[in-house]
């Protein structure tokens, strides 16, 4: 509180989060106006059918869990000034591995042993795919953002490949179940809440995780480092700090975030992997790290706005083209993408 | 003459804290008006009210005696001032020329930049104020002196009459200085004003016409420099008197502890920085390094400290205690007991978004004693943070939150060399430029600090621009020039020699150049 600069820079950050959020909620109400339907009743059943029923609640509970995954696979390498465009690719490669690995179990394993190999595998490989970018970065100096929008194209080329001709049903477009010890329960099935919902106990750990990765950047002597590179990495070579190393376990640690997205949707909804299942989170996780500042802790909150805005935008497909949503949740990230980069500007 | 300048009850509160309080003055048209003061006494921030950097929280300035509410830079430019920062703010990859018009360009979108008009008009201003500068220059390859060439050439270009230099002379050598100061006494000949932030009293007394002394956020008094004398100076800026030397009992000096042996530094296209460069430092001594900055300083300490960009290709020996130091990482190097202190300190040993508390761990985080858990000891950090705040004088509001960015130049300067002064179990210490920005009471305890270490039998290697740092707390003395030591001074001379000082110092500057 003593420090004015301090709590300007935060204050500021505060005041473009609340910005953005109410811009694009103006932008959303326009085109909904022009669109020819009466924006407050849209929000209002927006409204009723996502945290006014409680199998609204549960469906944005579960979507919330994989974006505060995929936020955090962005947020993490940001703050060593690493731009994670691949969450969706490190989301694709940990769903399918984990989809594989669950199927191939035998099906008399123990389930806590079989939950966590087929989470550890998703992680694995979302941290594998996210390490290739940061290891072309390293030691190539190629751009992160091409290395990740491109392997994101491959991810989507290797899961499509194998899925078509090694591991799909014959006749369908997806693989075969993951055992049934490798299933993460419903909430529904342990608690009896958000019945029918796809809210399932992996959203258990994304607080656990989130606050993990908090006291990491910002207690640990690891944070410390790690964040002295993304500020000033000249100054953390001559302060002894291995940059390089830094920004490849950051990147990593995104990457196994991704995985656990892919874990919540996987092993605790589909059950399979499918083509197209991750559907453009990974390019919303962007949004949510964005809006959050990078914060572990805040992206909670961004989480919480942006699966709302994706599940409402579902709940009213009869009264409002589907289109116009995607259109409206493509608007408010580019919003708060542009508020923040707007905001930085002003601060310099 | 009339008043440029006039300044009535500014103010200027960063939350509760009083950067400035209630300050009135008016600085004369066409004069030189110097002004300084301690550390944090808020002379840059004064500046930075006038130049519309920063908004006063009470007070008026007046400009050609007409009220002024600058709300950026850009509109204090159009009112006819101009600022050189301390740290230039140029772009590298463009040319001299282009950095001149950049932001004024007096063309519009697609039309044909005036290129010719302008080089012309650059190479009249050169000749007018000896401001010698090639236009078609690539500014990265620029020497620092003639970036701030660039830098008044802008400030010329835009018309301005009102001059501000905050601490210009801290990065220039001394021929760079007298050079920059004649350019200061041309344009004040021709109706500009100037104001002059300098910690360097000689300088106020040799080209100022009036002084003013900051002290603690207030004028304490103005004069004009012809009256004053530069005990009266210190005095005035720190409220006591100021030992301009420092007490250097004879050195006592043991075994070798760094040998560098034919050193040579060639860079990745194939460009010798060093060559045949050999010298040692032995426990409890101070091994001055002199010589005009770009001889090679800069590449030394890469080499010594680990820091060599790839490609670099390092020959002939670097050895610490009979441990080779070329090869190892930076951190390796601290291990083995060596501290380093760059000259470029904000960008490389500072991180400027991180606490104070913060900053005075960097480097040293790997210490086990600032460990608990997988963080940091908080108890024991604070109390270091108290200790060295209060040794150093750093004025700073709270260390645990206030950024390093919001402290004023100085102060982030002591922040790093209080820091490596105070690493324990070091055996050398090397120190490039220690006292650069810093205000005259600090340069006394930097350097009773510097010998109080090496009385404690570290080996210490001095590299610095200022002769009378070299010559006043070193034990022997190597000049370098295009990358090698040319000569050098045993301890006897340098004792001997320290007593008529002014000699040595010529005598010293003719093998630097
Ligand atoms: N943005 C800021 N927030 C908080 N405090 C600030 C800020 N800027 C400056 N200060 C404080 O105001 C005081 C005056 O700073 P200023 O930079 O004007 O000092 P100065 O006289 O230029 O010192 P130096 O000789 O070290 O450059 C300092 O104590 C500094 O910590
Ligand atoms: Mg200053």
């Amino acid at each position: 509180m003593n420090n004015p600069l301090t709590m300007n820079r935060k204050t500021a950050q505060f005041l473009i989060a609340i910005l953005s959020i109410l811009s694009a909620l103006i932008v959303s109400t326009l085109i909904i106006f022009i669109a020819g339907r009466d924006p407050i009743m849209i929000f209002q059943k927006m409204f009723n059918a996502t945290l006014g029923s409680s199998y609204g609640t549960g469906q944005v509970v579960f979507r919330m869990t994989t974006l505060v995954f995929a936020g955090l696979a962005v947020a993490l390498p940001f703050q060593v000034k690493l731009f994670n465009i691949g969450a969706e690719g490190q989301l694709q490669m940990g769903a399918f591995a984990a989809a594989i690995t669950g199927a191939l179990l035998p099906a008399s394993l123990p389930s806590l042993s079989a939950i966590s190999i087929c989470i550890f595998s998703a992680m694995g490989a979302g941290a594998c795919w996210a390490l290739l970018a940061a290891l072309l970065k390293v030691r190539f100096g190629v751009n992160e953002v091409i290395a990740t929008i491109m392997l994101n194209f491959i991810a989507q080329g290797i899961t499509g490949y194998l899925l078509t001709y090694h591991f799909a049903i014959p006749s369908t477009v997806h693989t075969p179940p993951v055992i049934d010890a490798a299933i993460i329960p419903s909430f529904h099935s342990i608690t009896g809440m958000f019945p029918k919902s796809p809210a399932n106990l992996s959203t258990l750990l994304a607080p656990f995780v989130a606050l993990l990765l908090w006291f990491m950047l910002y207690k640990s002597r690891f944070g410390y480092e790690l964040r002295a590179t993304g500020l000033q990495p000249e100054a953390a070579r001559y302060g002894g700090i291995n940059a390089g190393m830094h920004r490849l376990t950051a990147m990593s640690i995104g990457g196994a975030a991704a995985g656990l997205g892919a874990a919540n949707i996987l092993l605790g909804y589909k059950h399979y992997y499918e083509a197209g299942m991750s559907s453009g989170i990974g390019f919303t996780g962007i949004a949510v790290a964005l809006l959050a500042g990078a914060h572990p802790l805040w992206i909670f909150f961004s989480a919480l706005f942006f699966s709302i805005l994706e599940y409402g935008g579902l709940t009213v497909n009869a009264y409002i083209p589907k289109d116009i949503f995607m259109m409206i949740e493509a608007i408010t990230i580019l919003l708060v993408i542009s508020f923040n980069a707007l905001g930085k500007r002003i601060h310099q | 003459m009339g008043v440029a300048v006039r300044l009535c009850g500014i103010s200027k509160r960063f939350g509760t804290f009083a950067a400035n309080s209630n300050i009135s003055l008016s600085v004369e048209k066409g004069s030189i008006h110097a002004l300084v003061g301690e550390n944090g006494a808020g002379k840059s921030t004064l500046t930075k009210i006038i130049y519309g950097m920063i908004q006063q929280s009470e007070g008026e300035v007046y400009i050609q005696e007409k009220p002024v509410h600058f709300s950026s830079p850009r509109e204090a430019i159009d009112a006819g001032i101009g600022m050189v920062h301390q740290h230039f703010m140029l772009i590298p990859t463009l040319t001299a020329a282009e950095n001149i018009i950049l932001g004024d360009e007096h063309a519009r979108l697609l039309q044909h930049l005036p290129m010719k008009h302008l080089k012309n008009l650059i190479r009249k201003h050169a000749r007018e104020f000896g401001l010698a500068v090639d236009p078609d220059a690539t500014v990265e390859n620029l020497s620092v002196g003639e970036e701030q060439r660039v830098e008044i050439l802008k400030l010329l270009f835009r018309k301005a009459s009102i001059m501000i230099f905050d601490e210009p002379t801290a990065v220039l050598t001394p021929s760079e200085t007298e050079h920059l100061f004649t350019t200061l006494r041309t344009l004040r000949d021709k109706g500009n004003t100037i104001i002059l932030i300098t910690h360097k009293l000689d300088e106020v007394l040799s080209v100022a016409d009036t002084v003013s002394v900051m002290r603690k956020g207030k004028i304490t008094g103005t004069m004009p420099a012809k009256s004053v004398t530069k005990p009266e100076l210190a005095r005035m800026m720190v409220g006591r008197s100021v030992l301009f030397k420092v007490t250097n009992p004879p050195p006592n000096p043991g075994e070798t502890v760094l040998k560098v042996n034919n050193l040579g530094y060639c860079t990745r296209q194939g460009v010798e920085k060093l060559h045949n460069l050999s010298f040692k430092v032995r426990a409890g001594e101070i091994y001055g390094i002199a010589g005009v900055e770009g001889n090679g300083q800069s590449e030394l300490l890469q080499a010594l400290y680990g820091l060599a960009p790839a490609g670099t290709l390092l020959t002939g020996e670097a050895m610490l205690k009979g441990r080779s130091v070329l090869g190892k990482n930076p951190a390796e190097i601290t291990l083995m007991g060596v501290s380093l202190t760059p000259e470029n300190r904000l960008r490389h040993a500072v991180i400027l978004d991180y606490t104070v508390s913060e900053n005075l761990l960097f480097g040293r985080h790997r210490e086990p004693a600032f460990h608990r858990g997988a963080g940091f000891d908080n108890r024991t950090l604070n109390r270091y943070c108290e200790q060295i705040i209060a040794d150093y004088d750093i004025k700073c509001t709270s260390p645990s939150s206030q950024l390093l960015s919001s402290l004023s130049g100085g102060n982030q300067q002591k922040i790093v060399l209080a820091r490596e002064l105070n690493r324990p179990d070091i055996s050398l210490l090397i120190l490039a430029q220690p006292t650069r920005g810093v205000d005259i009471g600090a340069i006394e305890t930097i350097h009773n600090k510097i010998i109080e270490a090496r009385t404690k039998g570290v080996a210490i290697l001095l590299i610095s621009s200022e002769l009378e740092e070299i010559t006043a707390l070193s034990t022997r003395i190597g000049t370098l020039y295009k990358g090698s030591i040319v000569h050098e001074f045993s301890q006897e001379e340098v004792t001997l020699k320290r007593n008529s000082e002014d000699e040595f110092q010529k005598e010293i500057g003719l093998h630097i150049t």
